[in-house]
């Protein structure tokens, strides 16, 4: 597949909003971006959206290290390219209608040309109401419009969490919300915005800055990179199991009987062997620990299934 | 709700919290004569709980808030503990302490860097800080960019008290180790060490930029110690076990349990509590005590406009937070360092204790909360015993009742559980944020931040920069929106902060 089409320095102050302040202030504050932007770096505008979400996802990427979220934010993500965050609930300075406009603003100037981010499942029971996002003309907006105002002007989707891939606790049973996968919403809207999934719950910060920089740097990922559920076999392709501290506990037959005990965590209901994800080598927060680290099971927070297929979360399965 | 000479104006949806947060008000001649504060997202976990195994609620709860899985997990722990009736080891209860207290100094410093601060100072002309409302920045431009500078380093913070936290929880947000009767986790060396470091620097951080930056901010918007007083009525279920009594209320902990009202401090009977849906999108009966109540959504109920139910002790509002916790250590003089560090710090601002039920001093309160907590962590990492114990066996039994009390960095956090046939039958959270982002009760009394809301001066109804900084100062953990009307106009929607 092309690589993703990037904004020209002339758009993009185009758009930006006090856009002849912003380069003095810019020298005044960083002197040094300054001078990087000068320079051709390719810019990335990003709409990062927050549906049916705890934010645990967005507090997750935020723990990035290399690149710190200072190099992600205001910065360059990669040397040479830099993401525009054009909307995120959590962490731009605008609020209400302001930061609402914005978004649908950046949507309609960067048609085609923007990455659409989802944290978070999407209800659609009663049409959507469960969840809104701001108002228009007295109208709350749902979660669902949002999806269709964004989505389908998107060049692709990344869905960061295994809520926004799959569904997840949001649309746990008996999903009283009625909340969906964002692929399953693009499905319903016939929308065709390619989708790669970052699951996880929450998100590896390392998946989602990994998958960003594969996408920059060499275009969106071919059907040989995925797996059948949309991810990256890159972070996601080898199961938990195989390559755990605890096999050595296995080929010898220690198993835990009780939490907190010594031992392969199989009979504590560990999904170790179903999961896929890189965290027995990747580890989580700054490579401090992981959750077999801690000597709980692995609930399989990646998958398809979690957390309904995989409950009750502390029995073998 | 807009009469004749008022006009509305709506904030939606209000930022720089978590979740999905919507408040309405009614401005007459300048001033706010009445306010409504909203949730906008419905995700149904008391239903979602229903029928599934009782641990699994240490895992689903969580999922309430990516920013406080930590007391979520601590709160079902206890709730689960009580139910199944065991205590946790010395070192469960010690370690769970431990996440708690570096989930709070997170919580802390990402809520007055990253979520509040932006309201106080203007951040370099580039997204996400740009747009931004005008509003009346006054901080002269060499602490705007000491503040942006300390902005960016928050997050190193914040990151490194995730990491603390982690060495003992498996991973962040979310944590893996939580369990029944203490922790999964068998403590190693290298756990206590690698704490203490990273502990290190978080406190070098409160000490020399946090709290210097809160006086700072604190001095030049005096006038926020004026504004968005709140309800007066203060109550905290206290933290940070000290022993394994196992009737919670009568447990020794750090930050002791306790309420504040009409001046008096007094002790907490859980019975007390009870929650009206009138004003919720709820046709689940009204009045009842958690342990007893049921949650059925009504999106289109007529006269509703929240998804948070209504909070009351003694069919009163309370607030929730640092400001209620540190109220009441000031009060009971619980902790030797909490009058000196709060008068000491109160002093070089020139105000009282009692301005500080106010935007800026809820501000001040959460970091002078943040030291204290930090200052004890250290003892806490070094009670860790490394060849005892972490954790209790239990027994699912046939059926039970339990209940949890603990705080989030946010405030007061309630969890009760009901098993029957060994699974869960009933569960019920009231979180922080219902407290005080709670909508008006059967009786049409507001919640605490809808009263704080009330009264204030808005001098530009297109522009009402201060009820936002109302809102944030009590780090709403919801996705919220705000409205507010002015008589007599029709209905608009501005755009506002």
């Amino acid at each position: 597949m092309p690589p993703l089409p990037t904004v020209s320095r002339r758009e993009f102050v185009r758009w930006a909003l006090a856009v002849p302040a912003a380069m003095s202030q810019l020298d005044e504050f960083f002197p040094r971006l300054a001078a990087a932007v000068q320079e051709a770096v390719k810019e990335y505008p990003i709409i990062w959206l927050q549906a049916s979400t705890c934010s645990g996802c967005s507090v997750s990427v935020i723990n990035t290290i290399h690149p710190s979220i200072k190099n992600v934010i205001l910065e360059q993500v990669l040397p040479g390219h830099r993401l525009i965050l054009s909307y995120h609930g959590t962490l731009m300075a605008a609020t209400g209608a302001l930061s609402t406009d914005t978004a649908r603003q950046a949507a309609d100037t960067y048609k085609g040309k923007f990455v659409f981010i989802v944290e978070g499942a999407i209800p659609t029971q009663d049409k959507g109401i469960y969840g809104t996002l701001g108002e228009r003309g007295q109208v709350p907006v749902t979660m669902l419009e949002w999806m269709e105002v964004l989505g389908r002007n998107a060049m692709a989707t990344l869905t960061v969490g295994t809520c926004a891939a799959y569904g997840g606790v949001s649309a746990a049973a008996p999903n009283p919300s009625g909340s969906i996968s964002v692929p399953a919403v693009y499905k319903r809207l016939n929308i065709t915005s390619p989708v790669i999934n970052i699951p996880g719950c929450p998100c590896h910060p390392d998946w989602f800055i990994g998958t960003v920089s594969k996408i920059l740097l060499y275009g969106l990922p071919s059907a040989k990179e995925l797996d059948e559920d949309g991810r990256l076999k890159l972070f996601f392709g080898r199961s938990i199991h195989n390559r755990c501290i605890n096999r050595d506990y296995l080929d010898d037959g220690v198993f835990a009987t009780r939490l907190g005990q010594e031992g392969c965590l199989l009979e504590l209901g560990c999904k170790g062997p179903f999961t896929h994800a890189d965290c027995p080598i990747r580890l989580w927060n700054g490579s401090t620990n992981w959750c077999i680290g801690a000597g709980a099971p692995c609930f399989g927070c990646t998958e398809k299934g979690y957390p309904d297929a995989h409950s009750p979360l502390y029995q073998r399965r | 709700m807009t009469t004749p000479g008022t006009t509305r104006i709506v904030i939606d949806p209000m930022t720089r919290i978590e979740g999905h947060l919507k408040v309405e008000a009614t401005v007459d001649n300048k001033r706010v004569v009445d306010a409504r504060v909203a949730g906008t997202l419905y995700r149904g976990f008391e239903q979602i709980l229903v029928g599934r195994d009782p641990l699994d609620a240490l895992q689903i709860t969580q999922r309430f808030c990516g920013v406080c899985p930590t007391p979520h997990a601590i709160a079902s722990a206890q709730a689960l503990d009580s139910a199944f009736g065991i205590m946790p080891t010395a070192n469960g209860r010690v370690i769970r302490n431990i996440m708690q207290a570096a989930n709070c100094i997170q919580s802390h410093v990402l809520h007055f860097y990253h979520l509040a601060s932006l309201d106080f100072f203007r951040g370099p002309d580039v997204p996400p800080f740009v747009p931004r409302y005008e509003a009346d920045y006054r901080v002269p431009k060499d602490v705007s960019e000491a503040m942006v500078d300390h902005y960016v380093r928050a997050y190193q913070i914040r990151l490194k008290a995730h990491e603390l936290c982690a060495i003992w929880a498996g991973k962040m947000p979310h944590m893996a180790s939580i369990a029944p009767g203490g922790v999964t986790i068998i403590p190693r060396i290298d756990n206590i060490t690698t704490s203490l470091w990273r502990l290190k620097e978080l406190t070098e951080f409160i000490d020399t930029v946090y709290i210097p930056d809160v006086v700072t901010l604190g001095g030049i918007y005096r006038d926020y110690f004026k504004i968005g007083q709140g309800c007066g009525n203060y109550l905290s279920y206290g933290l940070f076990d000290l022993d394994a009594t196992p009737d919670v209320t009568l447990r020794k902990r750090l930050f002791p349990m306790g309420r504040l009202h009409d001046g008096t401090l007094d002790t907490v009977d859980p019975k007390q509590i009870t929650e009206d849906v009138k004003a919720s999108w709820y046709d689940s009966p009204s009045g009842r005590p958690p342990s007893n109540g049921a949650t059925s959504p009504s999106p289109s109920k007529p006269g509703a406009y929240s998804w948070l139910k209504a909070p009351r002790y003694g069919g009163r509002p309370y607030e929730v937070g640092p400001l209620a916790r540190l109220l009441i250590l000031y009060r009971s003089n619980a902790h030797p360092k909490v009058r000196p560090l709060v008068d000491d710090t109160l002093g070089k601002l020139h105000v009282g204790v009692d301005e500080l039920p106010s935007v800026m001093g809820r501000h001040v309160a959460r970091s002078l909360e943040c030291k204290l907590i930090a200052d004890e962590l250290t003892g806490m990492i070094m009670s860790v015993k490394l060849d005892e114990p972490v954790c209790t066996e239990h027994k699912i039994p046939e059926s039970a009742e339990g209940l949890g009390l603990w705080c989030a960095a946010r405030g007061a956090l309630g969890h009760w559980i009901e098993i029957k046939n060994k699974k869960i039958a009933r569960y019920q959270a009231v979180v922080p944020t219902t407290w005080n982002a709670s909508p008006a009760d059967d009786a049409g009394v507001p919640g605490p931040i809808e009263q704080a809301m009330i009264g204030t001066t808005v001098e530009d109804t297109t522009n009402p920069f201060a009820l936002a900084r109302i809102v944030r100062s009590f780090d709403p953990c919801i996705a919220c929106a705000v409205h507010l009307f002015e008589a007599g106009k029709s209905a608009k929607v501005f755009q506002v902060v």
